[in-house]
């Protein structure tokens, strides 16, 4: 049967809403109309590691408009959350408004709700909050130094302790040591990436509105994680997940942006307190500065190469910026050792993951978490093995490609593999000539070729 | 600066409003008259996706004062789908895949009509500039472009591809 004959499989399917796309017609969960809304505005905090002195409201209650002001001590149940904390991931670290200090430039510290948007925002603008400034750290790096300032109580040396007091995620596959000591050359080198914001055309939002009598409150959220947004709402609120509704819909873009779960519960209680719809919709300066971006990573990898091509060991250190809070960082860090050491096949490896915490915006995911910068760094790190062995690029990838059936350093055969046709189709539509050896290569059969 | 009683045709619609001198038209649009296809990305006139046609030329909603344009013709989105004049763009646009999460659509919907409006067989040169001004984070461009080359190549009588 060819690709052309089956209905599914290789054939183009239309998006759902594409039609509505064109005409302007579908619904974001802004477009939703709810008469006497209010909207809320955050008052957010100016330094990135400060002692909280005072909070004083009084001005910003009393300013035009203003329904309602929200702190840390409006907050009916959790103080703290962990996005994931429904999945077993934890402990929940990161204040919904802050309290007793701010780990980050830009974390909430008051909601502020009024009539208008702008009501809010001048509102806003008006809480008096007392710093004591206290020493920050911005780098990995440094923050694993001792003597570096703490960013949490939870984290003594700043970095995320894994489950059975790991300080990684950890791969231990073979022996790398007794490798390095028998390979013909040793290629290393480090490999860093910067934060990146996903920037969804539309930021991050949501509308909350009580339905009266029960106390019921539904919620129009873009959030990516729906399930997520509804279990640490009702958590964060100490109410049953049966009193809230929450409706998704088209979201404007996400990315991995739209994960932080960061509007939902605070709106949420300013509905529930007012009993009035309440909207509360990131700025494009917030989705920039406030929402989460990609972390920053650092991946140091040492390999132990043969005069032959073929990788016979390979250590790697990663080091992922999670800023101030965990979110979903040791989430990212299981799936980059998961990904490494590669589509290779590789008799030792050994892996270590570390998630660092900063006073930095807290990184949560983006497209492919904890994938993209584990590629980047093994394949520059592939091509200067090549160039260090002196040897083609295309055919190094070629040698070490898995093939089925071989160990992984997961301690999982490899099944379905499929990384040798896919280099040789590439290498067709590029141009790339290679030698016939290299052209019968195959991932079922390695001594093909 | 006082609030003023200031008159708009939007999409062939003879409206009427009492602004404030900073109110823009996109706020009119969007929560006045419920036009939910002008779409808020930025608020700063950095992302197209409230893009609107004011007498015949393309503007940013968000940056424009509705006091600035008392008495003008407005069309958005809605105007020209009543008017059935970018029928052809909307088939090119779902042909081609040129939209995904469809949050910037309309907004380049408008810039294109725009742009076909004032030069009919644009270069590709021609149409990335007429697109300059709309941000699309999903698509990478290129099958929006090639849906407007599509419908260039309809109207000019050849086949698009």
């Amino acid at each position: 049967m060819a690709i052309k004959d089956l209905k599914i499989v290789g054939q183009p399917v239309k998006l759902r809403d594409l039609d509505t796309h064109v005409t302007g017609e579908t619904v974001y969960y802004e477009d939703i109309r709810v008469p006497r809304m209010l909207h809320l505005k955050m008052h957010r905090s100016i330094y990135p590691h400060a002692k909280i002195l005072n909070i004083d409201t009084s001005e910003a209650k009393s300013s035009a408009g203003v329904v309602c002001v929200l702190t840390h001590e409006d907050l009916p149940g959790k103080k703290k959350y962990n996005g994931l904390a429904g999945v077993g991931v934890g402990p929940e670290d990161e204040s919904v408004l802050a309290f007793e200090k701010v780990r980050w430039k830009g974390e909430s510290v008051v909601a502020v709700i009024a009539e208008t948007p702008k009501q809010a925002e001048a509102a806003a603008a008006k809480v008096k909050v007392d710093y004591e400034e206290l020493p920050a750290v911005f780098d990995i790096m440094e923050a694993l130094k001792d003597g570096a300032p703490v960013v949490t109580d939870h984290w003594p040396n700043n970095h995320y302790i894994f489950p059975d007091n790991h300080r990684a995620a950890q791969v231990r596959y073979g022996d790398v040591e007794k490798a390095f000591a028998e390979a013909d050359h040793i290629v290393e080198d480090v490999y860093q990436t910067q934060p990146i914001e996903q920037a969804p055309l539309e930021t991050n939002g949501c509308i909350a509105v009580p339905e009266g009598g029960d106390g019921r409150i539904t919620v129009y959220s873009n959030t990516q994680g729906l399930q997520f947004s509804l279990d640490v709402t009702a958590d964060i609120l100490g109410v049953p997940t049966s009193k809230l509704r929450f409706i998704g819909g088209t979201v404007g873009g996400g990315f991995g942006g739209k994960v932080d779960l960061q509007p939902e519960p605070i709106t949420t209680l300013a509905a529930m307190r007012t009993g009035r719809p309440v909207k509360f919709k990131y700025t494009r300066e917030e989705e920039m500065r406030v929402s989460s971006s990609r972390s920053a990573w650092r991946v140091e990898i040492k390999d132990g190469v043969m005069n032959d091509g073929r990788i016979i060991a390979r250590k790697i250190t990663t080091y992922q910026d999670s800023g101030a809070y965990l979110r979903f960082s040791s989430y990212g860090g299981m799936k980059h050792c998961g990904h490494m050491p590669g589509p290779y096949t590789i008799p030792n490896v050994w892996i270590d993951s570390i998630v660092v915490f900063t006073n930095r915006t807290p990184s949560n995911a983006m497209r492919g978490f904890g994938v993209m910068a584990g590629s980047f760094a093994l394949e520059v790190q592939m091509d200067k093995v090549a160039e260090t062995i002196g040897m083609d690029p295309w055919e190094l990838r070629l040698i070490n490609a898995y093939r089925e059936g071989d160990m992984k350093s997961h301690q999982k055969e490899v099944e379905d593999a499929g990384m040798v046709e896919t280099i040789l189709a590439a290498a067709k539509l590029a141009g790339k000539q290679l030698p016939e050896e290299f052209q019968k290569m195959s991932s079922l059969d390695r001594k093909a070729g | 600066m006082a609030s003023r009683i200031v008159s708009l045709k939007v999409n062939g619609q003879n409206e009427e409003f009492i602004v404030g001198a900073l109110t823009s038209l996109q706020d009119i649009l969007r929560d006045t008259l419920n036009y939910t296809s002008v779409k808020e990305g930025c608020r700063q006139g950095g992302c197209g996706s409230c893009s609107v046609i004011i007498d015949g030329e393309l503007r940013l909603s968000c940056l424009t004062p509705v006091q600035e344009v008392d008495g003008s013709e407005v069309t958005t989105l809605e105007g020209l789908n009543q008017s059935n004049s970018i029928a052809a763009l909307q088939q090119q646009f779902i042909d081609k895949y040129a939209a995904q999460c469809g949050f910037c659509t309309p907004g380049m919907m408008v810039a294109i009509q725009a742009l076909l409006d004032r030069n009919p067989n644009p270069s590709r040169d021609e149409i990335t500039e007429g697109l300059a001004g709309n941000i699309c984070r999903c698509t990478g461009y290129l099958p929006i472009i090639k849906a407007v080359e599509g419908v260039v190549a309809e109207m000019s009588g050849a086949s698009g591809d």
